[in-house]
């Protein structure tokens, strides 16, 4: 029900919510959780092993419980914490892992056999038959366990990533990071405290307190009001860190607009932070942590600081008869809280004979809660103390088994936490993360007082490490009070009765202490013999009595079991979050060269390659498949002319007196030969003696080159080249280059090529002119540019360069003209074939496996010189004559079709992979020849012409009978691209 | 006779503006990277400056003169605007890349929240000030980023994706502005 207590929602602003399709009403600055206790719902969902009714345990991001799924349907989001989740109009929840209701839920069955499904269970009982697991076992239980799901579409919500910078990070905005946030504010430092709360304040916003002997909201108020105002602050609110990774790096998620109704275009959903700190102060406070005792997983049990939060911040009450269990002093306020309420208060329970506690209930010292009664919600508890057991009626328990420090951000390093008898909870190591510092109840600091002393000393310290300036103020006054407790783990309960320690896996006392029976001792082995710890809370509330009890069972220290590994992220981080950005058009840069508009008139479909979109071939009307296109561009090149964009080859500028000596030793041939004004086919190894990329390089000048490279190679190469320079090489004055994206260049290809370019030209070429692989510098209508004579398709060929922002003007013209001669533009397909024919390599056949030999080019290598990967290329293994070598296919049987991929296999042998014989690297039918033309490497290849192979594809299930022939099938002695 | 027609890398693209923030073209006529041998650097800087009236950059930094600026490039220096004078190809080795860049301005109040969306260094005014530069990514690409005034940088990278930093910077803007429309609600 909702209290009259003002709390810290706005009653003026009403908000409509459905909660399982029933509709209901909240306030603005309500969470669903809140909400939902408000409007008397206790149960919303069920448990993950046994389908045990469960309601609100907490009110932050610790719950186990009230997981729910959020706007089901398309782009739905599971596991959504209720406590959380601040209400929106419109806001549509559905609990999880129910059927057909929550609160007629069939499978709650499954909670009788019980006694059979300890853990270990599933361990011993689905190993045979062993196919049943994946066929029946896996998917029964998936189905009858676990959390909620989605739904298999696409969400339409954006996310984003982004970067932040600090000289102080202050993680947690409750007292003590909030003392700290205005001291290192006030001294000048760049601050980010983040919160994961929608509002700084921490438990000040729900236990309230004096600070200053005024109501601690005033101060609160004064004091976020000083830090908006100072520039030097900022404030990441709903930001909870997630992660601590190196040199002071953190992951942080913001929920951004979950709490929005109508979102604006363009808001993201979350935003996941790398926020980078000189120093950090870890403010994260700590969880009220339970007690094991017999069915303490009811609806309408929860944590005592809980139970204030609802009271006080959101005016909520989730019952009429509260009673409280608890081991420790902080359990009073509650106490407090309850009567400032006016609400009933059936018992305090109290497992400490000496506890001080007075009041106008029934107080019961020295006495635990054994046991409890009521299905869907709490309606008694038993309470067992020296003179037997009472049974109270009450439809709240309330409990608090003391605090543990929310220490998890110092230990995702390796840092262990270390025990302090005092507050019986583990507290975080010093040191543990570098640059961070510790301040408030993270440390074992409890009162108000203290934290806030702790805020502000830790802040000081952090100032002067960073030589800024503090400004010293009184210390605020505030509540001093000693945290005392004793501890109390579980509560010994009858056979067969389960007291619950981890709510979200359904882990409890009972498995604890058969994982020991099982000899899983160690805290490592308990958590993964019985699950414990390992669901979206991550053990928040359950891990330190869960050690707590495995110590006991074990007859072992606290200290002595020691804890799991604390990882990130502290709380779920959705993928999307952190991968969104990487989907579509983010997952790589889109290379568009100069003619891409032209390629996407033509409606040329495009292939991507080192980043670069190429065309694939140009349609014409009435060509229905690619291959008549494809065709018909080949035919236009060996008949007319073709021309095509070339650009995206890399290209890399290499100058200075040493350029020579350079290229001699990056290629197997020799360049520092060749006169200016030519070129030259070079072949470049990897420092391991394989291929790495081939190309051409010209001599522009004495000391200037023009190296070519493949397109997906660009970037390897001009890598490799800088490694050269720069680790093996330094000493040569040499300076390299990418002019890639400077120069636009076509392929003018075919027998009327010089035809074609003579129109562009200013000054037109003779015939005697530009002999094969010659090349420099032309004007082309107006305009500076770059000619080579050198051929990929075996015509008389060119590549014309002018700078790009000519690109687009000249390859419409040149297209035109070609058009007007019975050519064409070509695309990358038809490139293929053209190659193919004349045998020319490609990253298809040195696809880092083979060396110069296998493809027919070690004669290239110069004995003159050393070059990178001549020694290694020497290798017994690259040298031997039983590698697979580069040779031509065709087909001769019945079957005409050859594929790349496929193996080859001599004609009578088995087709097992012992008896393989080579692969297909590449394909194309040649309009041409009217047939396929293949190439392949395959063992003692240059002895076996003539002779016939199998051609084997188990992918497409294809077999052809092929002869072994030259790689070049097309004009064998290059007299049409010699002219 | 014809002639051939220039084409810029965000001709039609530019200028446009979302929320606060404006990007504009800055792409200059030249850009010319400037390479020399170890212990040529001060007469290559004292050259430059006779020819450009701009000295060679520091480690991180640009100098400028009117529209003339010169940029630590990394493992070189990027001039842009002038056509480099003869007298420097004397002393330095220049490489004309004028068009193998694009430039781009974006400016506004918000510029620096857009940016720490894609690129990972501290664009802080404290941190990174007017002249800085950095090489550093743009989401996935490699770029130059240089703070020209208060609230306005320029991007310098690959021409090729001049269309691919529009794209990024405007999903950028969009959140920021997004993200501001909700405080004005």
């Amino acid at each position: 029900m909702r209290l009259d207590r003002a709390g810290l929602i706005d009653r003026a602003r009403p908000l409509r919510f459905t909660f399982d399709g029933v509709s209901m009403t909240g306030y603005q600055g309500d969470t669903l959780a809140s909400a939902l206790l408000a409007n008397d719902v206790c149960l919303v969902g069920r448990s993950f092993k046994y389908h045990r009714p469960r309601g609100i345990m907490t009110a932050g991001s610790e719950e186990p419980n009230a997981l729910v799924t959020v706007s089901p349907g398309q782009g739905q989001d599971p596991n959504v914490r209720a406590t959380t989740l601040e209400l929106y109009n419109g806001l549509s929840a559905e609990s999880q892992n129910r059927w057909p209701t929550l609160n007629w839920d069939l499978l709650s069955v499954i909670d009788f056999a019980a006694p059979f499904l300890g853990a270990g269970f599933y361990y011993k009982t689905f190993m045979w038959p062993k196919a049943f697991w994946e066929r029946l076992y896996e998917p029964l239980i998936r189905r009858a366990a676990g959390l909620g799901a989605l739904n298999g579409t696409a969400k339409d919500k954006t996310y984003e990533k982004a970067n932040a910078f600090s000289d102080v990070l202050i993680i947690g905005g409750g007292p003590s990071g909030l003392m700290a946030a205005i001291q290192a504010g006030r001294a000048g430092l760049n601050v980010i405290i983040a919160d994961e709360d929608v509002t700084l304040g921490g438990r000040l916003l729900s236990d309230g307190g004096e600070i200053n002997g005024a109501p601690s909201e005033e101060w609160l108020a004064t004091v976020k009001s000083e830090l908006a105002q100072l520039e030097n602050v900022r404030i990441f609110n709903r930001t909870t860190v997630t992660g601590v990774y190196d040199n002071g790096t953190f992951g942080a998620l913001e929920r951004v607009s979950h709490h929005i109704t109508d979102r604006p275009k363009g808001l993201v959903q979350d935003c996941f932070w790398r926020i980078v700190a000189k120093r950090t102060i870890l403010a994260s406070g700590a969880l009220e942590r339970f007690i094991a005792f017999a069915n303490n997983d009811r609806p309408g049990i929860m944590t005592a600081g809980a139970l204030r939060s609802y009271i006080n911040r959101y005016g909520a009450a989730p019952g009429r008869t509260y009673t409280i269990f608890g081991n420790n002093d902080s359990a009073f306020e509650t106490v407090l809280c309850l009567q400032e309420a006016g609400l009933h208060i059936a018992a305090y329970v109290d497992s400490r004979s000496d506890t001080t506690i007075t009041g106008d209930f029934p107080i019961f010292r020295g006495a635990v809660v054994s046991n409890t009664a009521g299905r869907k919600n709490l309606q008694s508890i038993t309470v067992r103390h020296d003179g037997g057991e009472d049974k109270i009626s009450t439809d709240v328990l309330a409990v608090s088994g003391g605090w543990n420090p929310t220490l998890h951000l110092s230990c995702h390093m390796n840092g262990r936490p270390i025990w302090d008898e005092l507050i019986q909870s583990f507290v975080p190591q010093g040191g543990a993360i570098a640059g961070m510092v510790y301040a408030g109840a993270c440390v074992g600091h409890m009162s108000t007082a203290a934290c806030l002393r702790s805020g502000s000393e830790n802040a000081l310290s952090v100032i002067a490490d960073l030589g800024a300036k503090a400004d010293p103020r009184t210390l605020p006054s505030a509540e001093d009070r000693p945290y005392a407790i004793k501890p109390l783990w579980s509560v010994a309960s009858r056979t067969g009765v389960r007291a619950w320690v981890d709510f979200q896996n359904d882990v409890t006392v009972k498995d604890i202490e058969q994982s020991v029976s099982e000899n899983y001792r160690s805290v490592e082995h308990m958590k993964r013999y019985t699950t414990q710890g390992m669901a979206t809370d991550q053990g928040k509330n359950s891990n330190v009595t869960a050690m707590a009890v495995l110590a006991d069972v074990n007859g072992w220290t606290i200290p002595e079991t020691g804890t799991t590994t604390y990882r990130p992220p502290f709380v779920p981080v959705s993928i999307a979050a952190m991968g969104f950005e990487g989907a579509g058009k983010g997952f790589a840069p889109e290379r568009f060269g100069s003619t891409h508009n032209f390629m996407m008139e033509r409606a040329a479909p495009l292939i991507e390659a080192g980043l670069w979109y190429r065309p694939s071939y140009f349609p014409q009307r009435g060509e229905k498949t690619w291959r008549e296109s494809c065709d018909r561009e080949v035919l236009s090149v060996r008949n007319a002319v073709g021309v095509s964009d070339i650009s995206t080859l890399g290209k890399i500028d290499i100058k200075g007196p040493d350029a020579a000596k350079f290229l001699d030793f990056v290629y197997i041939n020799t360049f520092s030969t060749i006169p200016i004004g030519r070129m030259k086919y070079g072949l470049m190894l990897r420092e391991d003696g394989f291929v790495m990329d081939d190309g051409t390089t010209a001599r522009l000048g004495n000391t200037h080159y023009l190296m070519t490279t493949t397109t997906a190679a660009a970037s390897q190469v001009m890598c490799h080249l800088e490694f050269v320079h720069q680790c093996l090489h330094p000493e040569w004055d040499v300076s390299l280059n990418s002019v890639t994206e400077h120069w636009t260049q076509f392929a003018i290809a075919g027998p009327k090529a010089r035809q074609l370019l003579n129109t562009v030209l200013d000054e037109p070429l003779k015939d005697v002119q530009w002999p094969f692989m010659s090349c420099g510098a032309v004007n082309v209508l107006g305009v500076w540019g770059r000619l080579f004579r050198i051929s990929f398709s075996g015509e008389l060929g060119f590549e014309l360069a002018v700078p790009s922002r000519f690109g687009d003007s000249l390859f419409r013209i040149l297209i035109a003209k070609a058009e007007e001669y019975g050519g064409c533009v070509y695309g990358m397909e038809a490139l293929n074939v053209l190659r193919v024919e004349k045998g020319f390599i490609t990253h298809a056949e040195i696809d880092g496996r083979v060396t110069a030999l296998d493809l027919g080019l070690q004669r290239l290598l110069s004995q003159k010189k050393d070059c990178v990967g001549k020694t290694a290329s020497a290798r017994p293994g690259l040298m031997d004559p039983e590698r697979p070598s580069l040779v031509g296919l065709k087909t001769v049987g019945t079957v005409k079709q050859l594929t790349a991929g496929a193996h080859l296999f001599n004609e009578e042998d088995p087709v097992k992979s012992a008896y393989d014989q080579g692969f297909i690297t590449s394909v194309a039918y040649s309009p041409v020849l009217e047939r396929y033309h293949g190439l392949g490497f395959l063992r003692h290849g240059e002895n076996r012409m003539g002779e016939r192979v199998r051609m084997v594809d188990h992918l497409r299930d294809i077999e052809a009978l092929c002869e072994v022939i030259p790689t070049v099938a097309f004009d064998p002695g290059g007299e049409r691209t010699r002219d | 006779m014809i002639k051939l027609t220039a084409k810029m890398p965000f001709q039609n693209l530019l200028p446009l503006r979302i929320g606060t923030i404006t990007l504009s073209d800055e792409t200059p006529a030249f850009m010319t990277l400037i390479d020399y041998p170890d212990g040529s650097e001060a007469g290559v800087s004292e050259a430059l400056k006779k020819a450009h009236r701009i000295p060679l950059a520091a480690l991180n930094r640009t100098t400028r003169h009117a529209e003339n600026r010169c940029i630590w490039f990394g493992k070189n220096h990027l001039l842009l605007g002038p056509e480099p004078d003869e007298a420097l190809a004397k002393i330095a080795r220049l490489t004309d890349v004028s068009d193998g860049y694009a430039v781009l301005r974006a400016e506004g109040k918000d510029i620096e929240v857009a940016l720490a969306r894609l690129v990972p260094i501290d664009l802080a005014l404290s941190h990174f000030k007017i002249g800085h530069t950095a090489r550093t990514l743009v989401h996935n690409m490699h770029a130059a980023v240089i703070r020209v005034s208060n609230c306005a940088f320029q991007i310098i990278v690959f021409r090729s994706m001049a269309q691919t930093l529009m794209h990024d910077l405007m999903r950028a803007m969009r959140s920021v502005d997004a993200r501001a429309s909700l405080l004005k609600r």
